[in-house]
């Protein structure tokens, strides 16, 4: 029978949370890293047991981690655990994430806006998303903050900038968004090794189709009140991008408010908010299954981060948006006034799909069946940042 | 002073022996001049696992919640290059490095 294994980032530490096919017990291992920010963990689709760690600290900076043995042990690319401790020189940096400047293959060091719309260089502050390759377990992608996006060929021991994105040109006009300039979502089209998508808040979405030398703004129909120009070409705060392999140019949008769709992989984008109570929010995703069946979490407002009324709700459209029922069984009914962050929504691959969640108060909920049902797994862990499944045969 | 082999003693946060597999003070071979800088060359030499958790890669920088103390002074925002107290370089007094107490929000 197949088992999933859910990769859990949180404020304090990582954890892992297994079950078999029908995810009803759990294991639940961890804190790795303890003490440790983790924004994000991923496993390579290739090889399940690779999993790879975005490890960081406001005081000792970026670390990244990553496991052969799905999570069991871990060590930072380049010094095999066993070598671990020993002396090693020149080191390797698997933490080093430089900005390409130079002549040859980027574009000087260029600015981008504040918050108070001066102009100010790019800064490394950290590794928010890993997007391991889906055919090589040892190329793995990083978004980062500032934002940019940078790319591994040796499972994480060296890292380059991928220049072209922030080279685009519209970088002057990016700007932070509450939680920082950040490149938060990778999204790899399986149907062509050439096209990725990538989300910047607040910038908004782009994509390559030449395997990232060039990048093109993608944001056509997105319509932002609180910037100058509300149809802007960039500016856009994307809060994440959701995409069923199945029908890669089908891509979901949760917009700091609006849940978009886009049928041409995001040449345009046409709004399906429909009936949401509040189309504010992080989080979305597609059923594995049903691409038509989609996921968001309603959050009351900009303002005020928690969901309506105390009462945690996913709702799910099953026509691909704008008509959207509430799910409720086994959510909370009251008092509740957590968060759900934008990494911080999966679905698993099993024939009946589970969707996953974790809050800031340290829920991690399952629906073993598509949303119909929901039920925590664990209730008390820190601040959950990202959650991501993997099905294993 | 300055032309020998110095044992120099070092005190890290926990997260960073945890890092480098360390527990407890431990001491460092620094040659030459006995400088933060000389003594932050030795350490991430010793525990390359440590570059960039200290000070920043390529510029060098000191991260900003982190302090460097000896001889029961802050030497946080002294030159990199300029001699610690002998106290350092005889290994009569350790050099500190410490993360900042800064509670944060949760």
């Amino acid at each position: 029978m197949s088992k999933v294994r859910v990769l859990v980032g949180t404020r304090k530490g990582a954890f892992i949370l297994s079950s078999d096919g029908k995810r009803e017990n759990w294991d639940v291992s961890g804190p790795f890293f303890a003490g440790w920010e983790i924004y994000h963990m991923k496993g390579s689709p290739v090889n399940p047991e690779r999993v790879y760690v975005s490890q960081t600290s406001s005081w000792f900076g970026q670390l990244f981690q990553a496991s052969d043995d799905g999570g069991k042990t871990w060590y930072q690319p380049g010094v095999k655990p066993e070598d671990a401790g020993a002396p090693q020189w020149p080191p390797v940096k698997s933490n080093r994430f430089a900005y390409d400047s130079s002549d040859e293959t980027g574009k000087p060091l260029t600015t981008h806006q504040w918050y108070d719309g001066t102009q100010k260089p790019w800064e490394f502050k950290r590794v928010w998303h890993v997007e391991p390759s889906l055919t090589d377990p040892s190329t793995v992608y990083a978004g980062v903050e500032d934002a940019a996006i940078f790319k591994s060929t040796d499972g994480g021991a060296n890292w380059k900038e991928m220049p072209g994105l922030r080279g685009h040109g519209t970088g002057p006009n990016w700007q932070p968004g509450a939680g920082g300039m950040c490149l938060h979502t990778i999204i790899l089209d399986p149907s062509n090794p050439d096209r990725m998508f990538i989300a910047i808040s607040a910038a908004g979405a782009f994509r390559t189709d030449d395997g990232g030398k060039t990048w093109k703004p993608i944001n056509k129909g997105l319509v932002s009140q609180f910037i100058p120009d509300p149809n802007a070409e960039v500016g856009h705060c994307v809060h994440h991008v959701a995409m069923n392999p199945e029908r890669p140019n089908t891509l979901f949008m949760q917009k700091h408010w609006d849940v978009m769709r886009s049928d041409d992989a995001g040449d345009n984008w046409k709004e399906i908010s429909g009936n949401l109570p509040t189309d504010f929010g992080f989080v979305i995703d597609v059923n594995s299954n049903e691409p038509e069946t989609v996921y968001v979490v309603p959050i009351k407002s900009d303002s005020e981060h928690f969901p309506l009324d105390g009462k945690l709700r996913v709702y799910r459209s099953k026509s691909g948006g704008n008509e959207w029922e509430e799910l409720a069984k086994g959510l909370p009914e009251k008092d509740c006034y957590v968060n759900v962050l934008r990494d911080a929504m999966a679905v698993d691959k099993l024939d009946t799909c589970g969707v996953y969640f974790g809050t800031t108060g340290g829920q991690v909920y399952v629906s073993p069946n598509g949303g119909d049902n929901w039920k925590a797994i664990v209730h008390d862990l820190p601040a959950v940042l990202s959650v991501e499944v993997q099905t294993i045969p | 002073m300055t032309d020998s082999v110095h044992n120099v003693r070092v005190q890290i946060p926990y997260h960073l022996r945890n890092l480098a597999r360390v527990e407890g003070e431990f001491a460092l071979s620094v040659e030459g001049p006995v400088t933060i800088r000389s003594v932050l060359d030795a350490l991430e030499q010793r525990y390359p696992m440590l570059c960039g958790t200290i000070r920043e890669h390529d510029t060098l920088k000191r991260r900003a919640f982190l302090r460097f103390f000896a001889c029961e002074e802050d030497l946080s925002h002294q030159s990199p290059d300029e001699e610690l107290p002998e106290a350092v370089a005889s290994g009569k007094e350790p050099f500190l490095i410490i993360g900042a107490i800064a509670g944060g929000c949760d």
